[in-house]
Formats: C-alpha cells, structure tokens, sequence
C-alpha cells in the first residue's frame, strides 16, 4: 500500500459483553424452543452496510404521536404517566433525531390486537401506539398510561410485568434496538422469564426510575429510562491534529 | 481510488497513521476508554408487534412505480417447519449504484429518487414481502467489492434478540464467489443466503432452525 492511498477506515460498533446482554433463547420462555436459531451466528465485521441505517425521524411523527391518553375524541382511562429519558451511546454520547416507537397495553393489561382477547377491558380511547424522536441532546418524552399487567400461556398462571415495548434505530444497523420498559418493584418479576432472561447483572437497565422531581403536579406520575445503544470503537466527529474533519 | 472526505464515517487511512486493534493512536479520533455505558438488554417484540411497527408505506424500500422495481420475497418457519405469521422482517440496503440513503456513505448519500433503502413487512401467513431496487456492489473497505446483498433482521415472539442475516442474489454469481462474507462460509451453508429470481424479484425463505437453518450473523 502506498503512503496516501485512500480506504474505508469505517467505525466498528462494539459488542456488549455476553453478560450483559439478552440471549435469543432462554428455557423458561417456551415459544424460543422452536424459533431462536441453533446454530452458532456467524461473525461479521461491521462494512459499509452495517454502519449506516435507515435515517428515520421527524416525517415519521405526527403531533399527537407523544401524548397516548388521548385518542379518537377522548381520554384515556388509567393512571396518568410521563416517561422520559435520553438515548445515549455506549460512549456516553447522546443520540439525536432518533426514532422511537413505542406500544403497550391499556390500563387493564389488554393490547387493542386480533389475537388479545383475554377477558379484560378495551378503552375505547387507548390504542397504545406512541412515536417520538430525540431532540439535539438524544431527550425523548412521552405522556400514557401506565400499562397493566395481563396473563399469558407460558407457564400456569404467568403474568407479564407492566411493560413499554420500546423500537429504535439510532444511527447505524448495528444499533438497532427492540426492548421493553418495566416498572420499578414490580411483584411480577420473579415469576416472568422475558424479565429474567436478561442476565441478573443489565436486569436494573431495564427498569424505569421513578422521579418526583418531574411529576407534574395535579396531573401525572413521572418515570425515567435511558436508553444505552452500542457505541463506536472511535469518535467519527473528532478532528485530526492536522484540523481536518476526520 | 479515493474517497471523499465529507463523510462522518469515514477518515483515510495511510502506511504511518493505521489503526491496529487495539492500539489507539494520539490524533486518529480513537477512543483512549473503554465504553463508558453498558448497554440497555433487548427483549423480544411479543405478539403484538403489530401495534408499533406497522407503516402503511413500510414494504416500500422504494417509493411504488420505480423503474427497476422488485420484490424481495420469503417465508419464515420455525423448527417444525411451520409458518411464522407474526413476525416482522426489516432490510437494509445500497441503491442499484452500491449507495446507502445515509449521510454516513463516503460517496455520498445515494441519489436514486424514491429510494429508501429500508423496508419493514409483517409475515402473514409467514410471508414477508419488501418493494425495492436491486443493490450494486459495495465497497468492502479494503479495495475489493461485496456481491449486491441486503442486510436483514427478523423479529418475532420467541426471539429475545432480532436474528440477522443477509440476502444475496442467485444471478450474480460470479460477483457471490468474491464476496468476502459468502465465501467465508462452508458451501452448503452459503445456498440459505442466496435468493433466486422470480417473476416479479427474487425469492429466499428464512428458516430459523432445522438442516437448512439459515446462516445468523452476530454484528
Ligand atoms: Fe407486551
């Protein structure tokens, strides 16, 4: 290689730790069994496809996309909440313009779907759908309700935690994120092994804070969860010591 | 061959001014620390994906009408072989000249009218289905080319994590032979990502268990 010759010196997005991350199959959640690949993946070094992504934000929001008690002419039933926090990169830098999209059950743990017809009430004016996207400094904020907890056929008498679902690009296809949000001190933890087939160690990342300082009084609760998507080997802004942009 | 130098990704790289895993250099933008955050764990979409993830425009990595248009289509199935109706299939890929619509391509974002790069579909029945553009070849990063591919990720109930993996194309056969990632995969393995051409585009089943489990990719 000649001394100037230009090539692709692309970012490589780091990999969490096996003990900090969810693996895809865990025993005590059955439908993995059958769907979560045997195999070993194979590795594949981050390129050019890995390290860019859709870019999605603002023209996929609507104005009422951040307020979810508030739908088809009236409000929503349930305990008033707003959830907020920041999406950060493992480096600590914010994430700004990024896309969240956001579903959950109503008040009475039941999601507006064909396939949720467990005896619990529908509210005609909650559809659990919410999209927001991060400000300069990767801030979101959402108004809801908080969720309720609902059964299902995992195991006799399973009960899923209260939960956010959460989905988010960031920057890069290497950072996409699909998640959920829990509810500090649920009594629901110990029996639900979506909760607990996160490793013990990242369990907390995974649970909202609750914060006084930012409920509204005479109005709503407030919860706060950051979001942590992978970082980069290598800071792409920074200049050289020559002042190029790198 | 050069690039240019707008690019946020990007920077060039010469004999005195490599980067060596692991051995950040003063000036080369290199983190000196280790990532000062772990990151948030992933958690399956469940069944109700649909309520969050469903666009009206989100099967259109191209807007409709494109010249050159196609469609990318495949089944899902699990270990018994059965369908998988509810899970989402995302892609991700270059335009028809090897650009992504990112501001992050050092050649500069693609310019295809229309194009996305981006499509997301439902499995009813177990079927995805995404409106696109065949991809060009793109650089490799060290002065060679990859075969066009599609990068995919699937989403379902039962999956703690998305599941990744690409899509090749079975008329370009010549190009799949050089393609560092496809070649570095056993022979029979390589088939499961190879998608073969049908009347309105190209066809690969995702299998995600059995002998003819598709290959998964950690990135
Ligand atoms: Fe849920």
């Amino acid at each position: 290689m000649t001394g100037t010759t230009s090539r692709l010196v692309l970012p490589r997005y780091l990999r969490e730790e096996d003990g900090h991350r969810t693996p895809v199959a865990s025993d005590g959640y059955r439908s993995t069994a059958l769907r979560a690949p045997l195999r070993t993946p194979v590795d594949l070094p981050h390129r050019l496809t890995e390290v860019t992504g859709p870019v999605l934000g603002e023209d996929r929001v609507t104005p009422g996309d951040a307020d979810l008690t508030l739908r088809a002419g009236g409000e929503a039933q349930g305990q008033r909440i707003i959830v907020f926090g920041r999406v950060l990169d493992s480096g600590g830098r914010p994430v700004p313009g990024a896309l969240l999209e956001i579903w959950q059950a109503n008040a009475a743990g039941r999601y507006r779907h064909v396939v949720d017809n467990w005896p619990a009430p529908l509210d005609p004016h909650f559809d659990g759908l919410g999209r927001v996207v991060t400000d300069s400094l990767g801030r979101y904020e959402f108004t809801t309700i908080k969720p309720g907890a609902y059964p299902w056929g995992n195991h006799h008498n399973a009960w899923r935690p209260a939960h956010i679902h959460f989905s988010l690009f960031g920057q890069a296809f290497t950072q996409r994120l699909v998640t959920q949000m829990y509810f500090p001190d649920d009594p629901l933890f110990g029996q639900d092994p979506i909760f607990n087939a996160i490793p013990p160690a990242a369990r907390h990342r995974a649970v909202a804070g609750f914060d006084l300082g930012r409920t509204q009084p005479d109005w709503a609760l407030a919860f706060e969860w950051d979001i942590v998507l992978r970082g980069t080997d290598q800071t792409p802004f920074e200049t050289d010591d020559d002042g190029d942009v790198a | 061959m050069g690039f240019e130098h707008d690019s946020p990704l990007v920077r060039d790289a010469d004999e005195t001014n490599e980067r060596r895993p692991g051995t950040p250099r003063r000036g080369t933008g290199f983190l000196d620390e280790p990532p000062t955050l772990r990151t948030t764990p992933s958690a399956t979409v469940g069944p109700y994906l649909a309520i969050g993830l469903t666009w009206p425009d989100g099967a259109d990595a191209v807007a409709p009408g494109t010249a050159g248009e196609v469609w990318l289509r495949g089944t899902v199935r699990d270990g018994n072989g059965d369908v998988v109706p509810d899970a989402v299939v995302e892609t991700w890929q270059a335009d028809p000249d090897g650009r992504f619509a990112h501001p992050g391509d050092p050649r500069g974002s693609a310019s295809t009218p229309g194009f996305r790069g981006f499509g997301r579909s439902a499995t009813p029945g177990g079927e995805f289905a995404v409106r696109t553009l065949k991809p060009g070849p793109v650089p490799d990063g060290e002065g060679g080319l990859q075969a066009p591919h599609v990068d995919v990720s699937v989403f379902a109930r039962g999956l703690l994590d998305r599941v990744v993996t690409r899509i090749y194309f079975a008329d370009e056969a010549e190009a799949n032979a050089a393609d560092p990632v496809l070649s570095a995969l056993p022979e029979d393995r390589r088939r499961t990502l190879v998608a073969r051409r049908t009347e309105d585009g190209y066809r690969l089943d995702i299998n995600l268990q059995g002998d003819a489990e598709t290959v998964f990719f950690a990135v």
